[in-house]
């Protein structure tokens, strides 16, 4: 991190993601989840300085700047409130945010969420407004990841199960997760390989959910975590970067932004050897292929590489690197808060508290939200012992 | 090519972006809507004891969860104002109106509406009125039609507000909000240009000065170099698949009949792919690196699909920077 404090997460609290939370308002919403992420750090509403919130687009739900209404709600009033937007990535860059404003000592206690009620929203039509002049976008959402599959299997000759393994392996972890949308208890793997191809090469189940949900984290710095209750995670390195959406030589399959956060956190957190020095990962793998691409792109495997360790079992909950032991994004989906989600599930893997999804002895975990296209990138990396040096 | 006229005039077009969103209300607002479409309005008291209305569901102050609704009177006082000479499509009148802020008798703060008044003369801060209902209501702000000049019983002025329950048959608990922006939309020099030249079947892109890659559609500048692309050049007409995907489901206000193959396509010279349908050959024979052209339709402003040229494939490596 760039400052000189430390930021440990000692709060960590989510709202029960489903399709649609008719029972309660935005503020509802976000309130669960803030409320969760108080009682786990037992704190109250005055200990905290500042609230760091992050959505994807206003017009998912139609509500501009919601931010503004939510204040009551998070009390956040007489304090300083900020808003982080980043697209798909923005709950992970929510939570970096929070996390350098501690790190810089602008603020000793910072609760950031973040949330998206997609049942109150449309997704595709919000992204793809009718724009005069331009083609419209052939294909839907799948469509525009569709193709990055296929030149991800073409470079890498990884054959067209990998993708079922990825999506049997994460909703069978989501069955661990009481916070997950999907509980599909009854999936099997031929069940997933004979759902229907929507985008060819994507399957319907290989695809995320559609969800209603925040989550929320307290973060803190060292005399903070002093207090705690409960043992924290401590942030070893956290990064940004960005690049446009589209431009000449852009690699869709292995974003340079993408290859280059990861290179920032590992320098910050002195790690070398990311296959062996990181215990559990919680990467943002909208569709199922994401997995095997993004251990490339984090560094994990080798070029044309990431998609035999999906192969061999090893990011298995029980395998030597599990990823998305909480189910990932492929189980629960509310866009805006889905990058905090992988934040705070790796915290919570190397609290020890992540319930049945536990990675046994896990003691550093990466967070990884992406968005935009692979335009923005984020990540941190957690471990159970504060940074040295 | 050189650039050789003036550049023309860039386009504009309207873009309405319009689209009915839902909201779930939460006990608070339920009940303060479903109390409007029975004629009562429900505030709700706060920690310190004042009454706001429209109610909310956290504290401003203390952010604590507030639940203890009252009703409070149809009539009050206006706090301050602002005459709206013109109404637009959209707000509660039809006629010139004043909006505002009116303190109903029993609360502590002002809700925002608008006053039937002859004219701004007729409307003064401490103006005493009261609610004119709908005659249909549903459960909506619009429920309150708006607020007339009343003189009458003042008994309600000082009265403490009752507690109520908030409890009614069948409640509101959800509303459709429709949003509408109305915008004028310029794709701007670049792609003005782009688009003559598409009207005249040629796709002319442009290219950096910087890393001489070419852009089609040009954006004006380059975004990995941060200069103006000013040099036009022409591409294709022919190109190679780079990448694709077989759409099996049909999209939204697309008539298209699926399965059907959207491709990029990079055509010769560009220094990147474009998004295209194609056609002409069975979708399951398309293949990266397949050889296309564009099939334009009669007043089609883009190709309305590719279709195979017959030449063989492009190999791997001409096109592996360009998926």
């Amino acid at each position: 991190m760039p400052g000189e404090e430390s930021v440990a997460v000692v709060g960590i609290g989510q709202t029960k993601h489903v399709a649609a939370r008719r029972d309660v308002s935005i503020a509802g919403l976000v309130r669960e989840a803030a409320l969760r992420a108080l009682e786990d750090a037992e704190l109250t509403w005055a200990d905290v300085d500042a609230v760091v919130i992050g959505k994807a687009p206003d017009f998912f739900e139609g509500v501009m700047m919601p931010e503004l209404y939510l204040a009551d709600a998070l009390g956040a009033v007489g304090k300083p409130m900020l808003r982080v937007h980043t697209a798909g990535s923005v709950g992970g860059s929510t939570a970096l945010v929070a996390a350098n404003l501690v790190s810089a000592r602008v603020h000793r206690t910072v609760l950031t969420l973040a949330f998206e009620k997609q049942s109150e929203s449309n997704a595709m039509w919000g992204l793809s407004l009718p724009v005069p002049f331009q083609q419209p976008l052939l294909a839907g959402a799948g469509g525009f990841f569709a193709p990055h599959v296929r030149a991800y299997m073409r470079r890498t000759g990884a054959p067209d199960t990998i993708g079922s393994l990825v999506a049997y392996k994460d909703r069978r972890n989501a069955l661990k997760n009481p916070y997950a949308h999907l509980h599909e208890h009854d999936l099997t793997l031929e069940k997933v390989q004979a759902s229907p191809m929507l985008w060819d090469p994507i399957r319907y189940s290989e695809t995320c959910p559609s969800s209603d949900g925040a989550c929320a984290m307290v973060l803190t710095d060292r005399a903070g975590a002093g207090r705690a209750p409960r043992p924290p995670a401590w942030v070893h390195g956290g990064a940004m970067r960005s690049e446009p959406t589209l431009f000449a030589g852009k690699d869709f399959v292995s974003p340079r932004a993408g290859r280059d956060c990861a290179a920032d956190v590992y320098r910050q957190a002195g790690v070398t050897d990311p296959r062996r020095q990181i215990d559990a990962v919680e990467m943002y793998v909208p569709f199922s292929w994401y997995e095997p691409m993004w251990l490339e792109n984090l560094g994990f495997a080798e070029e044309g590489e990431g998609w035999k360790l999906t192969e061999a079992g090893v990011t298995e909950l029980d395998g030597d690197l599990p990823v998305n032991p909480s189910g990932g994004v492929l189980s629960t989906n509310p866009i805006g808060a889905s990058g905090m989600i992988r934040f705070a599930e790796a915290a919570l893997q190397v609290r020890g508290d992540a319930g049945e999804h536990q990675v046994g002895g896990a003691r550093r975990a990466l967070g990884h939200a992406y968005g935009g296209g692979a335009q923005f990138f984020s990540m941190w990396l957690v471990g159970d012992t504060p940074p040295t040096g | 090519m050189p650039a050789a006229a003036p550049p023309p005039e860039a386009l504009r077009a309207p873009l309405v972006v319009e689209f009915p969103f839902t909201r779930s209300l939460g006990p608070v607002q339920s009940a303060f809507l479903t109390g409007l479409r029975e004629r009562t309005v429900l505030g709700v008291r706060t920690e310190a004891g004042g009454v706001l209305v429209p109610p909310v569901e956290y504290d401003p102050v203390t952010a604590a969860e507030l639940r203890e609704l009252v009703e409070v009177a149809p009539t009050g006082t206006v706090t301050t104002w602002a005459w709206n000479p013109e109404p637009r499509r959209g707000q509660p009148l039809e006629t010139p109106f004043a909006w505002v802020l009116v303190r109903l008798d029993g609360a502590d703060t002002a809700l925002l509406h608008a006053l039937d008044a002859p004219g701004p003369e007729a409307v003064r801060t401490g103006l005493r009125v009261r609610i004119r209902w709908a005659a249909e209501r549903s459960g909506a702000i619009t429920d309150i039609a708006c607020f007339e000049p009343y003189e009458g019983d003042e008994s309600t002025r000082e009265r403490e507000p009752a507690p109520h329950e908030g409890g009614f048959e069948e409640p509101v608990t959800g509303i459709v909000a429709p949003a509408r922006l109305d915008y004028t939309y310029s794709p701007g020099r670049a792609q003005t240009r782009y688009l003559h030249g598409l009207a005249e079947r040629r796709t002319v892109g442009e290219r950096c000065p910087s890393c001489a890659k070419v852009y089609v559609p040009p954006r004006g500048a380059c975004p990995t170099c941060g200069v103006a692309t000013t040099d036009r050049v022409e591409v294709g007409p022919r190109g190679t698949v780079t990448t694709f995907c077989i759409v099996n489901i049909k999209a939204k206000n697309l008539d298209i009949e699926v399965p059907y193959v959207y491709a990029h396509i990079a055509l010769d010279g560009a220094g990147l792919a474009l998004h295209g349908r194609i056609a002409g050959i069975p979708y399951d024979e398309v293949r990266m690196g397949l050889r296309v052209e564009p099939v334009w339709s009669e007043d089609g402003r883009y190709p309305d699909h590719y279709r195979p040229t017959g030449e063989t494939d492009a190999d791997y490596d001409t096109y592996k920077e360009l998926l």
